[in-house]
């Protein structure tokens, strides 16, 4: 057999890293801390401390042996844990706190980009560790730098947990609050989950879950700018044909997550997980998924049509993605971050995109509400309803949905929150002056849905 | 086409592309570094559209002196100073993305 390579080939690949910002945008290690566990905080820190450190050694070096072994950016090198609710049974929220930045200490240690894992899974109800956890993430959270929070409040199986719900949109309120000075910088590292995903590598919803392995690489892709290039070079193409073009972007987009995955486990003898196929974007120009939608003929993003073109999208890129790898997993779909997205930016400040619309979009893609500035002066009950919301889409459809709002404390609409780097910047957007607070207040799980009697 | 062989387990075949104005010495200047660092050159191809250079070589660094990141360093600072952009990429990138 003889391989044979087409010089347009390579250069299509030049020029989809060079102009199109494709790049790997995370290879996420997943470790269990399982065997941590003890009732001594000072032991629970070091031995959390010891096994990232060590476990994740050589994660960033790895990773930027690869970056130019391939000549392909690898922004984020990152580590994933499990949730430290599971070893916070016997902890004040204090004792958390301490395990929280013990966490921080190791990722700066060995230099990732993030940490997620300061997670609890309470979809159901709350063990003793949950509680604790739920109550150190403000302090966890705003002091700490690198570590990532997420909490998984319903499931498809289980119902939406309200009582979880009341809880988190105060606590998106006090991390804010507490962060106020950086535009409320703690609220953008915690995520509210309903079928939150075991394996997912993107931040801030990373966590080992408890089905996986000892330790896993997990690779996310990024590439809306190559899917956006695809579609504007095709201006005449009808649905069936751009649904296509897509799939076959995808899967070029994929296969680089794939080929990386398999080199960083051997590299870091650790097992390969998933490549998690979202289309990520990020701040600069020409990496959007909102231009990708705008590509396909809409004046801007949110305009009527929209869902219909992101649901296209959405499917075209998993068709794609999932012939490409052994293993997809995670997320798998397109984020639609409004910060880190400059067609969403410009689709919000325009007054084209509300956050109406983009529930509504959350419906056919993947996640959720991702950060999203909201007026600083918000009820906290008002949070609770945006989050039961969009559980509710979660879990009516049997997919993952999440909330990552931003309260801009002293802010109001139209202002705006800068983040820097990844994270970007947003203008506050509208929410609804009417309460929930009422509604908030019942307390208490609402049901599963009849759909999730499948056995 | 670029002819390549059939790969065995760990392939030290590496691409290399340049990109940039037409001038008298590319080629020389390459071959010469690389042969400096004791790579090989597999294949070549070279095409001047409207007097845009662009060449793509394959070759071997299995005897090579250097690491992969100091050779691309050195390849795209030099490039640079001739108005030529240079991407050294291990062969599986393309052949991973554009082959099953």
């Amino acid at each position: 057999m003889k391989m044979h390579l087409a010089p347009h080939e390579i250069f299509q690949t030049i020029v989809m890293v060079e102009n199109e910002h494709l790049d790997i945008r995370t290879i996420t290690m997943g470790i269990s801390l399982l065997d941590c566990v003890g009732d001594n905080v000072a032991t629970v820190e070091q031995k959390i401390y010891d096994k990232i450190t060590q476990k994740a050694e050589n994660l960033v070096k790895v990773g930027e042996e690869l970056s130019a072994r391939y000549g392909i950016p690898i922004v984020n090198k990152r580590v994933s844990v499990t949730p430290i609710a599971l070893l916070g049974a016997n902890f004040s929220p204090e004792e958390i706190v301490r395990l929280a930045k013990a966490l921080d200490r190791a990722a700066n240690n060995i230099g990732i980009d993030f940490l997620g894992g300061f997670s609890a899974l309470v979809h159901k109800g709350c063990m003793k560790g949950d509680e604790a956890l739920l109550e150190a993430i403000p302090q966890a959270l705003s002091e700490t730098e690198l570590v990532c929070s997420s909490v998984n409040i319903g499931s498809t199986k289980s119902g939406i947990n309200m009582d979880a719900v009341a809880k988190m949109g105060e606590a998106i309120l006090e991390c804010a609050k507490r962060t106020a000075d950086r535009d409320g910088i703690a609220a953008a590292k915690l995520v509210v989950f309903c079928n939150a995903p075991e394996d997912n590598p993107f931040m801030a919803g990373a966590f080992h879950g408890v089905g996986e392995p000892e330790v896993v690489i997990n690779v996310g892709v990024s590439g809306p700018g190559v899917v956006a290039s695809a579609v504007k070079k095709n201006p005449q193409a009808n649905f069936d044909e751009l649904a296509n073009l897509i799939k076959r972007t995808a899967f070029k987009i994929t296969r680089m997550g794939e080929l990386v995955g398999r080199e960083a486990s051997k590299a870091l003898n650790a097992p390969f997980g998933i490549v998690d196929i979202s289309l990520a974007p990020t701040p600069a120009i020409g990496d959007s998924v909102a231009e990708i939608l705008e590509n396909m003929g809409l004046e801007r993003c949110g305009a009527h049509g929209t869902t219909a073109a992101l649901a296209l999208l959405n499917d075209a890129v998993k068709k794609g993605g999932a012939m490409a790898s052994s293993h997809v997993g995670g997320l798998s779909g397109a984020f639609i971050p409004v910060s880190e997205d400059a067609g969403m930016i410009r689709a919000v400040e325009e007054g084209a995109l509300s956050l109406e619309k983009l529930e509504a979009m959350t419906c056919v893609c993947s996640v959720g509400l991702d950060m999203i500035a909201i007026p600083g002066d918000i009820a906290p009950e008002t949070i609770s309803g945006i989050i039961a919301d969009e559980a509710a889409i979660g879990m009516i459809n049997k997919k993952t949905t999440a909330v990552r709002v931003i309260p801009a404390i002293g802010k109001q609409v139209g202002e705006r929150v800068e983040f820097g780097g990844l994270l970007g910047g947003a203008p506050v957007i509208k929410v609804s002056p009417f309460s929930s607070k009422e509604f908030i207040q019942r307390g208490g799980r609402i049901p599963a849905p009849i759909t999730s009697l499948s056995n | 086409m670029m002819n390549l062989e059939p790969k065995n387990e760990s392939s030290n075949r590496v691409i290399i592309s340049i990109l940039g104005k037409d001038q008298i010495g590319i080629i020389a200047w390459m071959t010469g570094r690389l042969a400096e660092k004791s790579i090989n050159v597999l294949d070549l191809s070279q095409t001047i559209i409207q007097g845009f250079f662009t060449m793509i070589m394959i070759v071997d660094v299995s005897q090579a002196t250097v690491s992969l990141a100091n050779l691309t360093e050195q390849l795209q600072r030099e490039g640079a100073e001739r108005g030529l952009k240079v991407n050294v990429q291990h062969e599986d990138i393309f052949e991973f993305m554009h082959r099953i």
